[in-house]
């Protein structure tokens, strides 16, 4: 560690300061504005709104053609409920398998499954829209949904395969000599000894599909299935620029479901960053 | 292996002399429940449709009549006649080749800055970090705009230096540079991996440097950089393969058309615009492809190149 002097500490101290002030402004000027009358968003300088008013949000609320912001967030939350819980299933069995079982091919199906994490989505978009529509399962949630069911975020194999890597095959050796198959073996020791692996990963999926814009935007069209992040587009659409005052109330609102993860999980989310290199 | 002492059901059955195939199922029928969701997706929504997409990108396709052989066709039109396309690439690898690049030299100085002891280094922390993690959003594209129009904050502040007021988002010299800060504004991931790494070097190494009588810029070249490498190469890759596929602040700050002039059409936004507003699925697929050779282009000679740069600890 280096020595610095007092004085040279405090000039970088006031240094971070200012750049964290840089850095959240944006944000905090969007809280802002969502807080003042329309009239005076563009009129007043500065953070402090002179006149608070929670009209943005109320007006904002009621979304539009009819549908409220309380269906699109509940489309949403089911959105992300669904893909989290399909994340977690099909991504821990096969970890389990490329982690402690033998099979044939293991090496070349690892490879396939490690090279599709670098894979651009876009390569494999067209066939599958049109397997989905021809299916008709555009304008549902499955084309969003079922995919996550079949591990289709290998990332999230991935991390987990290192993960029970990581843990000492002398318990799983103990389980085997007491009669334990690999499935209870899995179920009664693994899953519980990785749940690390688990929160990182429900985390993950959490913020990735609630930022998620392109996949749902894609698949979506009809308003009563519009998530938040698509009605916010919507917004855009119809109220052009007049109504910035219910677009920004509207717009904070859809941040703070990650933003309530971030301030819960910070440590996890950090930590898991810091080890695993995820976004 | 699987229980030397006990003979199970496979081994008792195999020692019977049963068929190749039936010793290839009872092998792997276990192997197989655990992978059969994954072995479903990576088939069906993963190796055929990027076979799929190979043959769509040499026909035309609307996806109402039936696919008809094109050849080279589509590929021929896109680096020959097709000027949108030359224009999305420009911008694309401009965005990706100033924005990546100063977005993980701001991530390197902060964390180095945080690292030394610092007061309230897990508030600062967090605080860098909240923008990579809202970055992404639709929410933020959107403030983005605003705070880069006519009326916006920027110019607010500009206008405190005297500077006169300027439209970033409608002026084509300018729109590519608010999506570039905004992508180095989300600076955050790559810091905190840094930070991390920066944990990781022994501490002795510095004190070993400083008694050799070695400057802070002599440990900056000779220590942390080649001990941090393998994790700026990890940085570069991983962000690199992201700003490539970037769509969102495009497609709500370029106003869904890329504009104005096609100053901010990047290349997914631009596949958007010609698989789901044209039609043309088999010319998409072609760009598709074309995406996908870049990026393993651009990977494979990081790769090459990192084996001057990077050093592992052996």
């Amino acid at each position: 560690m280096q020595k610095t002097t007092p004085y040279l500490s405090a000039t970088k101290f006031i240094l971070l300061v200012l750049g964290a002030l840089i850095m959240l402004y944006p944000l905090l000027w969007m809280l802002s504005s969502s807080l003042k009358p329309n009239t005076n968003i563009f009129r007043e300088i500065g953070l402090w709104p002179s006149q608070v008013t929670l009209e943005n949000y109320f007006s904002g609320w009621k979304g539009m053609s009819g549908i409220t912001f309380a269906t699109f967030f509940k489309n949403s939350f089911v959105v992300v409920g669904l893909s989290i819980l399909g994340t977690l299933i099909s991504s821990s069995m096969a970890a389990y398998a490329f982690a402690r079982m033998d099979f044939t091919l293991k090496k070349v199906l690892f490879a396939i499954m490690f090279g599709s994490i670098m894979l651009p989505h876009h390569v494999v978009l067209i066939p599958q829209y049109i397997l989905f529509n021809n299916l008709g399962w555009v304008d549902t949630f499955l084309p969003l949904v079922v995919p996550k069911f079949l591990a289709i975020d290998a990332f999230f194999i991935f991390l987990m395969v290192q993960f029970i890597r990581g843990i000492p095959k002398e318990l799983d050796e103990a389980a085997r000599v007491d009669g334990c198959g690999h499935i209870r073996l899995f179920i009664k020791i693994i899953l519980p000894l990785m749940l690390p692996a688990i929160v990182t990963s429900a985390i993950f999926t959490f913020i990735w599909t609630w930022n998620d814009f392109f996949s749902q935007f894609i698949y979506l069209s009809n308003p009563k299935l519009w998530t938040v992040t698509l009605a916010l587009r919507g917004f855009l659409d119809s109220m052009g620029e007049s109504m910035w005052g219910s677009m920004f109330a509207m717009s904070i609102l859809s941040l703070i479901p990650i933003f309530l993860f971030f301030i819960f999980f910070q440590k996890m989310l950090i930590e898991g960053i810091a080890t695993t290199g995820i976004k | 292996m699987l229980n030397k002492d006990k003979p199970t059901m496979v081994n008792i059955e195999s020692k019977k002399g049963d068929s190749k195939l039936v010793k290839l199922w009872n092998k792997n029928k276990i192997a197989l429940i655990f992978l059969a969701p994954w072995l479903i997706g990576i088939t069906a929504l993963g190796l055929i449709p990027m076979f799929a997409s190979l043959y769509l990108s040499f026909t035309n396709y609307d996806m109402f009549n039936a696919p008809i052989w094109n050849g080279f066709g589509n590929y021929k039109e896109l680096f020959t006649s097709d000027i949108r396309f030359i224009q999305s690439l420009k911008v694309t690898f401009k965005y990706v080749l100033i924005g990546v690049p100063l977005q993980l030299l701001m991530a390197f100085c902060l964390a180095l800055f945080l690292n030394r002891g610092v007061r309230g280094l897990s508030a600062f922390r967090a605080i860098y970090y909240v923008p990579s993690l809202l970055g992404p959003s639709l929410a933020i594209a959107i403030l983005w705009r605003q705070i880069f129009g006519i009326d916006g904050i920027v110019n607010e502040f500009l206008a405190l230096f005297g500077i006169t007021p300027n439209s970033w988002i409608s002026d084509p010299s300018t729109t590519l540079y608010t999506l570039i800060i905004l992508l180095i504004w989300q600076f955050g991931s790559p810091m905190v991996i840094f930070l991390a790494g920066l944990k990781q070097i022994p501490k002795d190494l510095y004190e070993s440097a400083s008694i050799d009588g070695a400057g802070t810029f002599v440990k900056l070249f000779k220590i942390t950089i080649p001990m941090l490498s393998p994790i700026i190469f990890f940085n570069l890759v991983m962000q690199l393969i992201g700003a490539f596929q970037a769509f969102t602040p495009a497609y709500i700050i370029g106003g869904q058309t890329g504009g104005p002039l096609d100053s901010t059409l990047f290349y997914t936004l631009y596949l958007y615009i010609k698989a789901f507003t044209e039609f043309q699925m088999g010319y998409a697929s072609a760009m598709a492809w074309i995406l996908l050779l870049i990026i393993a282009a651009f990977t494979g000679l990081l790769f090459l190149l990192s084996k001057k740069w990077v050093h592992y600890e052996s």
